[in-house]
C-alpha cells in the first residue's frame, strides 16, 4: 500500500488519468491525503484511489484573446478566482517578436522555407497566426468558400489584428428597426457607451472628435500626423465630398499605465515589445495576473462544457496538448470566448441528454447568422510619389487616415455602408515587392533596377470593410465525420454572399476608382496582390473577398430577448445556462461596418460586470 | 518597462546592435566561397551571371551578386519542387540552346551573343509568337521575380531604394514637401 501525499496549492491540476468518481478524502489542514491501494500487479486490477479534492474556481474563461483577456482582467479584478484556458503557448515577446530586423537578416528574407510564405505572410509576422493548422482542419461545403483564420497563442489574434479600434454606432444596433433586415441588438449604443470608454480608457486609442454621423468619437490620444501618400489621398477624398479623417487605432501616442507610447516603426504586425500597441497577451493577461487570482492553462485545447446535474455548466473537459491526456477543470460558472466560431463549435461539441444539440442550443441558433465583413481591394499608381525625397515614411504599423461610412442616412443602392482603409507608400521592401515592375517592364538590366526604385513607394492600395447581413444560407455546424487530432469534432462552413454584399463591393470599387483618378493615379489591373499582415489572399479579378477572410467572423451564438431565436440574453448569458456566458464576437448580433475588437472588448467588459454582480448576489 | 520613452531608446537599440553584430559574424564565416544545396557548380556560375545581368552594379550600388541574390535563389530552390523544375531546367535548356545556336555554354558566350538569348526570353511577347519559348519565358520571369527579391532585400538594396525607416522616432514628421502632394 502506498500513501500518496498531495499538496494543494492554486495551481493544482488534476492529472492523474485513472481518476474515478469522488470518494471519501481525508483532509487536515490543507493536505490532502490519497490512499492508493495497489493489488498484486499480476491480477492488474484497477488501483482504488480515494479521489483527489477538485478545485473549483470561481469563473472558467475559455481563450485569452479580445474577450477572454478582458473577461480575465474584469473578474479576476473584482476579486474572483480565475482559470484561464489558453489553446496555444504562451507569449514572451522578447523571444517571440521580431521587430526592428532587416529581411536580410534571415537567409529566406521572410518567406520560409522553399518560399512557400510568399504571398501569405512572412517569418517576421507576430508567431502563430495560422490560415491551416496541420492536425485541426475545417471542412466547407460544396458550393461554399470560407478561409478560417485561427491564432493559437496567449493573446490570440489580439497578437495579429490591424488595432482598428471602431465603435458601433446607435444605428447599428437597431439596423433592423431601420430598415427591416436583419435583427435588432437587445441592448442599445447607449448602454454600451459606458464601457467603450473603460476600454478605450484602459487600452489607449488615438483618433480625433469629428462627429460623423453613426460613427461616434471616442476617447483619444492625439493622432500622428499624415504621410505623404494619406495627404494626396485626403485632397482627392475633399474633392469628391468623402470624409477622410485621422484613423483609430490601438496604438499609444503617449505613455500609458506603464507602457510606452509608440515610436513609429510600422511593425505592429510583427508584435511590439515595448507594447505600445494593443495586444490581450501585454495589456489584459498582466494586470489579471497580478492580482494573484489568475491560473492561465496554455497548449490546452478545450473539448467540451461539462453540465452538471443541477443543469449548470460545472466544468471544461480539455485536452492537454503537451501530455496530450484529457483533463477537467470545474468552476462555477463559464465565460467562452475562443473566438465566435470555436466559441459555437465548443457549445455544439457539448452534448448532453439535456442538451442533444449542444449545451444552450435549444434555440439552435447556435452556428446560425454567421457573417463576415463585406471586403475588396484596389491598387493604384501615383505618379507624383516617385517624387518624394528620401524620407522615413514608417509611421505606425496601420493607416494614419481613413474613410469612415459618409452616406449614412442617404438612399443608397444598397442596405448599410462600409469604411475604407488604406496604405502603400515606402514601406520596409520585401520579398515580392516588385513583382509588379518585373511583369509590366519585363527586361532586365540598369534599366529595370532604376524602374524599380523610381517607383517604390508609388503605390496606394485601398480596402473596403463593409456590413453583411446575415443570411440562411452562411452558418457553421459540425461535420458529421471530420474529427481534428485531438478527436474533437470540426466545423463545416457554409458561405453565400447576399445580392446586398455583391452591390456593396462594386460600388467599392467604383468608390475606389474615382479616388485613384481624382488624386492623379492610375488603376493597376493584372497587379498581383501583395500580403497583408493578416495573410489574407485574394485574387485580383474578384471584386468581394472570400468568407472569412477579412477575420471579422462573429454572430455564431448570438444575443437576444427571444430565446426561441437566440442563445444569449441582453447579458451574454445563455437563456438556458444561466452560469455560461459568452465573451468573443459570437454574441453580436449584426457585422457593422466597423471592425469589431473595440466592440468584443466593451461587451466583454460588461459581460464581466453583470457576472461580478450576479457572483456577489450569489445567483450563480 | 518604464513610463519614459527614453528608456524604449536605450534598450532597443541595443539589442538590434547585437544581432545585426550576430549577423555580420554569420556573414563572414559564410564568405568563403558557398557551396550551393541544389545548383551544380557550373550551373551555379551560369546562374550567378544572369542575377548579375538582371540587376547588375552600376555607380549607385553593388549588383544581385553582391546582394547575395544567387545564394537566396539556390537555398529556396533547394527547398521548393517548383522552382527546381522551372529555374534547374531553364539554366540547362539556356545552355544547350547556347550550344546548339553558338557551339559554346552560355558562360563561354560572348556578350552580344548571351544578350540575343536573353532578350529572346525576358518578354512575353516572344512566347505569343513562337510556343517552344514558353517555358523559358515562364522560367526567366521567376528568375526576373526572384533575383528582384533578393537585391531589394539586402543591406545594398535597401540602401539603393533610400529607404529610411525601421528606427526609432518619438513623433512622426508627416509628409515633407513634394510637388503634386
Amino acid at each position: 500500500m502506498r500513501l500518496v501525499w498531495r499538496h494543494r496549492n492554486s495551481s493544482d491540476e488534476i492529472k492523474d488519468p485513472r481518476r474515478t468518481a469522488a470518494s471519501p478524502t481525508l483532509l487536515r489542514g490543507g493536505i490532502v491525503v490519497s490512499i492508493v491501494e495497489r493489488v498484486s500487479p499480476e491480477i492488474k486490477k484497477d488501483m482504488l484511489q480515494v479521489g483527489p479534492v477538485k478545485k473549483v474556481y470561481d469563473v472558467c474563461i475559455v481563450g485569452s484573446g479580445a474577450g477572454g483577456g478582458t473577461a480575465a482582467k474584469v473578474l479576476t479584478e473584482g476579486g474572483l478566482n480565475v482559470v484561464l484556458l489558453e489553446a496555444g503557448p504562451r507569449l514572451d515577446p522578447d523571444r517571440d517578436f521580431k521587430e526592428h530586423m532587416w529581411p536580410y537578416q534571415l537567409p529566406h528574407r521572410g518567406v520560409g522555407v522553399g518560399g512557400r510564405q510568399r504571398g501569405i505572410g512572412d517569418e517576421f509576422m507576430a508567431p502563430n497566426g495560422f490560415w491551416q493548422i496541420p492536425g485541426e482542419p475545417y471542412t466547407v461545403a460544396n458550393g461554399s468558400a470560407f478561409q478560417w483564420f485561427r491564432s493559437r497563442i496567449e493573446g490570440g489574434r489580439t497578437n495579429h489584428w490591424g488595432r482598428i479600434a471602431l465603435r458601433f454606432g446607435p444605428a447599428d444596433f437597431r439596423a433592423h428597426s431601420t430598415d427591416g433586415m436583419g435583427d435588432d441588438w437587445p441592448i442599445s449604443y447607449e448602454e454600451l457607451a459606458p464601457y467603450y470608454d473603460k476600454v478605450e480608457s484602459y487600452i489607449g486609442v488615438f483618433g480625433s472628435k469629428e462627429n460623423v454621423p453613426n460613427s461616434p468619437d471616442g476617447i483619444f490620444m492625439p493622432p500622428p500626423k499624415a504621410r505623404c501618400t494619406e495627404t494626396l489621398v485626403k485632397k482627392a477624398c475633399d474633392q469628391l465630398h468623402i470624409t477622410c479623417i485621422p484613423s483609430r487605432l490601438a496604438i499609444l501616442t503617449k505613455p500609458l499605465n506603464g507602457r510606452d507610447a509608440c515610436h513609429y516603426c510600422a511593425q505592429c504586425g510583427r508584435g511590439c515589445r515595448s507594447a505600445s500597441n494593443f495586444s490581450s497577451s501585454q495589456v489584459m493577461i498582466p494586470p489579471a495576473a497580478a492580482t494573484g487570482r489568475l491560473t492561465m492553462i496554455a497548449n490546452a485545447m478545450a473539448r467540451e462544457i461539462v453540465l452538471g446535474k443541477d443543469g449548470k455548466a460545472e466544468a471544461v473537459s480539455y485536452v492537454d496538448k503537451t501530455t496530450k491526456t484529457e483533463q477537467r477543470v470545474y468552476a462555477k460558472a463559464v465565460v467562452v470566448a475562443a473566438s465566435a466560431c470555436e466559441s459555437a463549435r465548443l457549445l455544439l461539441n457539448s452534448k448532453s441528454p439535456q442538451f442533444p444539440n449542444g449545451i444552450a442550443n435549444e434555440s439552435g441558433v447556435v452556428g446560425r447568422y454567421l457573417t463576415d465583413s463585406v471586403g475588396s481591394d484596389l491598387v493604384g499608381h501615383f505618379p507624383q510619389l516617385e517624387k518624394m525625397p528620401a524620407h522615413n515614411h514608417d509611421g505606425v504599423g496601420g493607416m494614419h487616415l481613413y474613410m469612415p461610412w459618409w452616406r449614412f442616412g442617404q438612399k443608397n443602392e444598397f442596405l448599410r455602408g462600409y469604411h475604407i482603409e488604406f496604405g502603400g507608400g515606402r514601406n520596409m521592401p520585401g520579398v515580392g515587392e516588385f513583382d509588379y515592375v518585373c511583369e509590366t517592364q519585363e527586361g532586365y538590366g540598369a534599366e529595370l533596377k532604376q524602374k524599380c526604385r523610381s517607383v517604390y513607394g508609388a503605390f496606394i492600395g485601398f480596402s473596403g470593410r463593409g456590413e453583411m447581413i446575415p443570411n440562411e444560407n452562411t452558418f457553421c455546424e459540425l461535420d458529421p465525420e471530420v474529427k481534428d487530432k485531438w478527436g474533437i469534432p470540426v466545423l463545416r462552413f457554409h458561405w453565400k454572399w447576399g445580392e446586398n454584399e455583391l452591390k456593396m463591393a462594386n460600388d467599392m470599387q467604383q468608390t475606389f476608382r474615382q479616388v485613384i483618378e481624382a488624386a492623379g493615379g492610375t488603376v493597376l489591373v493584372g497587379a498581383r496582390r501583395h500580403s497583408k499582415p493578416s495573410g489574407d489572399v485574394q485574387e485580383q479579378s474578384n471584386s468581394i473577398s472570400t468568407g472569412g477572410a477579412i477575420i471579422h467572423e462573429l454572430g455564431t451564438v448570438r444575443m437576444g430577448n427571444d430565446p426561441k431565436s437566440s442563445a444569449l440574453n441582453a447579458n451574454c448569458q445563455a437563456h438556458e445556462v444561466k452560469n455560461l456566458f459568452v465573451a468573443d464576437a459570437a454574441p453580436f448580433v449584426s457585422n457593422a461596418d466597423k471592425n469589431p475588437t473595440l466592440t468584443i472588448m466593451a461587451l466583454a467588459w460588461r459581460t464581466s460586470e453583470y457576472l461580478l454582480e450576479q457572483a456577489k448576489k450569489m445567483e450563480i | 518597462m518604464g513610463a519614459a520613452v527614453g528608456s524604449v531608446m536605450r534598450v532597443i537599440p541595443l539589442e538590434a546592435a547585437e544581432s545585426a553584430h550576430h549577423m555580420v559574424e554569420a556573414e563572414k564565416a559564410h564568405t568563403g566561397a558557398y557551396a550551393p544545396k541544389f545548383f551544380n557548380a557550373g550551373d551555379y556560375k551560369t546562374l550567378q551571371s544572369l542575377c548579375e545581368a538582371i540587376i547588375p552594379a552600376d555607380s549607385d550600388s553593388g549588383g544581385a551578386v553582391e546582394a547575395g541574390a544567387p545564394e537566396f535563389i539556390d537555398l529556396l530552390t533547394s527547398e521548393n519542387d517548383e522552382y527546381q523544375k522551372s529555374l534547374g531546367g531553364g539554366v540547362k535548356w539556356l545552355d544547350g540552346t547556347c550550344h546548339t545556336r553558338y557551339g559554346k555554354g552560355y558562360l563561354e558566350c560572348a556578350a552580344g551573343q548571351q544578350k540575343e538569348i536573353l532578350d529572346l526570353i525576358a518578354f512575353r511577347k516572344n512566347a505569343d509568337a513562337d510556343e517552344s519559348l514558353t517555358a523559358p519565358v515562364e522560367f526567366f520571369m521567376l528568375l526576373r521575380n526572384m533575383t528582384a527579391d533578393g537585391f531589394f532585400t539586402s543591406r545594398i538594396g535597401i540602401k539603393y531604394l533610400g529607404y529610411k525607416g525601421n528606427t526609432f522616432l518619438t513623433h512622426f514628421e508627416g509628409c515633407p514637401p513634394v510637388e503634386g502632394v
